[in-house]
């Protein structure tokens, strides 16, 4: 244990997702609201079984991104080595295009007002936002929300493709969970790994995964390199373009949007220390099924004295060993073993890590006038409801169902004895020991999940060991070479990257002083919370 | 020699040298921003997959033809056992190609961006400016290559080479420049005016050439101070904002 890391990781309880998208959208709103990004979720919900966004991006055997192993067992990227990359660098083979994503579109508001008279109601047509012209709009980054689309949409869901055609998506027996996705922030980053330029980073104090946006020279390689297709392309800047973590914000201790807006509730934040030396080792092990475990054995126990010395030693500061002692998103992974990771046979070590939900057992037991919160019936059914659990095996343990089971029997058997003591009655020890928990842990496991307050749930350091340093976007963000206005000398996108909040003033601002919108309307979409542009509200008749 | 003789062979060089050089630390250190393809493989990829890689391969075979006609002495391929003949053949036919393939590719890439809608929209007066400088370099260069060898066989490694190798040792030898054809006048000169604008025009993307990708690990961590501009910014005092 030579050199200790540190990481904030996130893990979200997927029982407590309501697929509101409220993330989504502030997320949106702080970073992509901007043209050349009009496609981008950095945050994205997905019903599943879906295709997800980009559409079926699962399938590696179209997309090739993240890792795998040759045939000497070292690792490679998938989409081929480093010369096979230079080689394919004037025309990347495998890129998504945008209408994988879906292509971006505007409503012709005016129309509402300036159509003729007539017998029909006038609509506001759908104009795409690539290339300006009337288009159809026919895919979304959600169009299957809600299994909306039936069963045909569903049934193209890579992973429900893997479990084979035993699984049934007729309606009545159907389950459906919502899936919050944002960059993994992967100890083993393949889009980082494929960056000709080295423009993409993974920052040695928290493990951020960063694009530099000025030395990012446009060769696309990391959209193809990411197996979650979290790397995008700005098609005005043409930079790459990816989830931050919100660092300005964590920097300060502060969370993320989309988790300080969660309102589910349902995501933590906070430290995990592992061992870095051995980051390759474990992408590496043989079989699909042993990366979780793998991952896992990188983790390292805060608590250790010997993990505390070796991290001090890295040059972990104290604060940092003390949050990652009292991190949420160590104890759901290491302590109670519930949260699990996405996709880990795609072998980046992904960072940001799932509770999976029983909610899909509790309903089919409902659904069958059983008793969903009885721990016989929850275990029973944990052990033959076949394709709830297969599926959830597919997402997040490369197809072994024991760890799924495990954690569902431990969610299973909070729910239970959390139900006895809510009735009042005497708490039976045996529920927790079946799935591997004392009645203790169950309680704490509780407390976590469903009660934990803020300064519980995001447990981040603030001091960075760096000098300290004004935070970019945090202040007078204006205040940046060239100031407000500034356009670089071959347009708007050269010249010194825009702070994202000074690209926001400057829309504002031509949104507020524009004749050529329509003076008594404002689009609430577009607008970011600054400001009252005209037309927000009504006139004040001044008589 | 007449002004303007001197005027294209001795101070046009040094020109575009100034231009070329100075103009990409100037856009160093002012616009690594917009440093970058500004790729348009998002919006369409079926053409492009032909065009770009025909375009680039054929010009890098170009360059590498260049290469050997301009800096290597004529004498040096002699003494290897290499003659005028078999020289002059041989870089007919390779350069052949790669030009065809460079023309051809340029021209898909030119009717890729002008029907494809999201493509041209995309296009800006430097692009279109910059197209039509590159296309008359290549095809000029193409010219002089066919034309050589339909009609007379011109030895431009005794005009055009002796005098490109001058300009780097602060001999530019016009009178060497003069004896050449035409053709080969007028393609050094588009070929300058190309080279002075790589710095200002989308074209600067070559000089990113990502080399030191083979070398490097492929994991990259950096730290958070030494990210400079991209996270923090040094403090500085109200006065200076
Ligand atoms: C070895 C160095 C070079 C590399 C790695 C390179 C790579 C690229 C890449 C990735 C693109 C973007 C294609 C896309 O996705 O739209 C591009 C476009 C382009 N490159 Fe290069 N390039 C190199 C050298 C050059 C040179 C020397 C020239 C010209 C003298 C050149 C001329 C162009 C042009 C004109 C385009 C625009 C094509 C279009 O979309 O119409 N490149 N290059
Ligand atoms: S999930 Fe994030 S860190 Fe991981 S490979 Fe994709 S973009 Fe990189
Ligand atoms: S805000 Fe929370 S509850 Fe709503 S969709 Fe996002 S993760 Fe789910």
């Amino acid at each position: 244990m030579s050199r200790v890391m540190a990481q904030i990781a996130m893990v979200m309880n997927l029982d407590k997702c309501i697929g509101c998208h409220t993330c989504s959208v502030t997320c949106k709103q702080t970073w992509t609201n901007r043209s050349g990004v009009e496609y981008v979720w950095f945050n994205n919900v997905e019903t599943r079984p879906g295709q997800g966004y980009p559409r079926r991006y699962e399938d590696q055997e179209k997309w090739r991104g993240g890792w795998e192993l040759d045939r000497h067992g070292r690792l490679t990227l998938k989409s081929g080595g480093r010369l096979r990359r230079m080689l394919s660098i004037f025309a990347n083979p495998i890129m998504p295009s945008i209408q994988d994503y879906y292509e971006p579109w505007t409503y012709d508001y005016e129309n509402l007002t300036s159509a003729p008279l007539s017998a029909d109601t006038p609509v506001a047509p759908p104009r795409s936002l690539i290339s300006g012209e009337p288009m159809a709009v026919r895919w979304g980054a959600n169009w299957d929300d809600d299994l909306g689309g039936g069963p045909s949409l569903a049934s193209a869901d890579p992973v429900v493709q893997r479990i084979g055609d035993s699984v049934r998506l007729d309606f009545e027996r159907a389950f459906m969970f919502y899936l919050p996705r944002i960059c993994e922030h992967c100890l083993n980053p393949a889009c980082v790994a494929a960056c000709p330029s080295g423009a993409l980073y993974k920052r040695s104090e928290d493990g951020i995964v960063l694009v530099d946006q000025d030395r990012c020279r446009g060769w696309r390689m990391c959209v193809t390199g990411c197996p979650y297709k979290k790397v995008y392309f700005n098609h005005r800047t043409g930079k790459a373009e990816k989830c931050t973590f919100c660092f300005p914000r964590v920097e300060v201790g502060l969370p993320t949007v989309c988790s300080e807006t969660c309102v589910g509730r349902l995501r933590y934040l906070g430290v995990m220390l592992y061992d870095a030396d051995r980051v390759v080792e474990a992408a590496s092990v043989p079989g699909d099924e042993d990366l979780y475990e793998a991952q896992l054995s990188l983790f390292l126990d805060p608590r250790d004295p010997e993990v505390a010395a070796a991290a001090t030693r890295s040059g972990i500061p104290d604060d940092w060993l003390e949050a990652a002692r009292r991190s949420p998103v160590h104890d759901l992974i290491m302590k109670y073993r519930v949260a699990l990771p996405l996709h880990p046979e795609f072998r980046t070590l992904p960072m940001v890590w799932y509770v999976p939900p029983l909610s899909p057992v509790v309903d089919a037991l409902a659904g069958g006038g059983h008793d969903g919160e009885d721990a016989g019936n929850l275990f029973g059914a944990i052990e033959t409801l076949r394709i709830p659990v297969e599926y959830l095996a597919e997402l997040f343990t490369a197809g072994d169902p024991v760890p799924v089971k495990a954690s569902l029997r431990r969610l299973a058997a909070m729910r239970a004895h959390m139900r006895r003591i809510n009735l009042g009655e005497e708490p039976d020890p045996s529920i927790g020991t079946r799935a591997g928990l004392t009645g203790e842990d169950v309680e704490a496991m509780y407390r976590l999940l469903a009660l934990a307050r803020y300064e519980e749930r995001y447990v981040i350091p603030t001091a960075y060991a760096a000098e300290p340093g004004s935070v970019e976007e945090i202040g007078c963000s204006l205040d940046y070479e060239g100031g407000p206005g500034m356009t670089g000398p071959f347009g708007e996108a050269s010249g010194t990257p825009a702070p994202v909040s000074v690209e926001s003033f400057h829309s504002l601002k031509q949104r507020q002083t524009s004749d050529e919108v329509t003076h008594e309307r404002v689009n609430l979409l577009n607008w970011d919370g600054k400001g009252v542009p005209d037309g927000m509200f009504p006139k004040r008749d001044r008589r | 020699m007449s002004w303007s003789e001197t005027a294209m062979w001795v101070v046009t060089p040094y020109l575009t040298l100034v231009l070329l050089v100075g103009g990409l630390i100037w856009r160093h250190r002012y616009d690594r921003f917009g440093w970058t393809t500004r790729s348009s493989e998002l919006y369409e990829s079926r053409l492009l997959r032909i065009g770009s890689p025909l375009f680039h391969f054929g010009l890098l075979f170009v360059l590498l033809g260049h290469l050997f006609g301009l800096v290597i002495p004529e004498g040096w391929t002699d003494a290897v056992g290499i003659g005028e003949p078999l020289y002059h053949a041989s870089a007919l036919i390779v350069g052949g190609v790669a030009g065809v393939c460079t023309l051809g590719g340029i021209a898909l890439l030119i009717y890729r961006r002008r029907t494809t809608g999201p493509v041209f929209l995309a296009t800006t007066r430097n692009d279109k400016m910059m197209y039509v400088v590159l296309v008359a370099a290549i095809v000029a260069g193409l010219a002089t290559t066919l034309l050589s060898a339909a009609f007379q066989a011109h030895d431009y490694r005794q005009t055009v080479s002796p005098w490109f190798r001058g300009v780097f040792v602060l001999q530019p030898d016009a009178s060497a420049m003069i004896r050449a054809p035409w053709t080969y006048k007028l393609h050094t000169l588009v070929g300058m005016a190309l080279i002075a604008l790589f710095p200002f025009t989308r074209l600067v993307h070559a000089f990113a050439a990502p080399v030191g990708y083979v070398f490097r690990p492929y994991i990259v961590y950096r730290s958070r101070g030494a990210a400079g501009r991209q996270a923090v910014r040094a403090p500085r005092p109200g006065w200076d904002r």
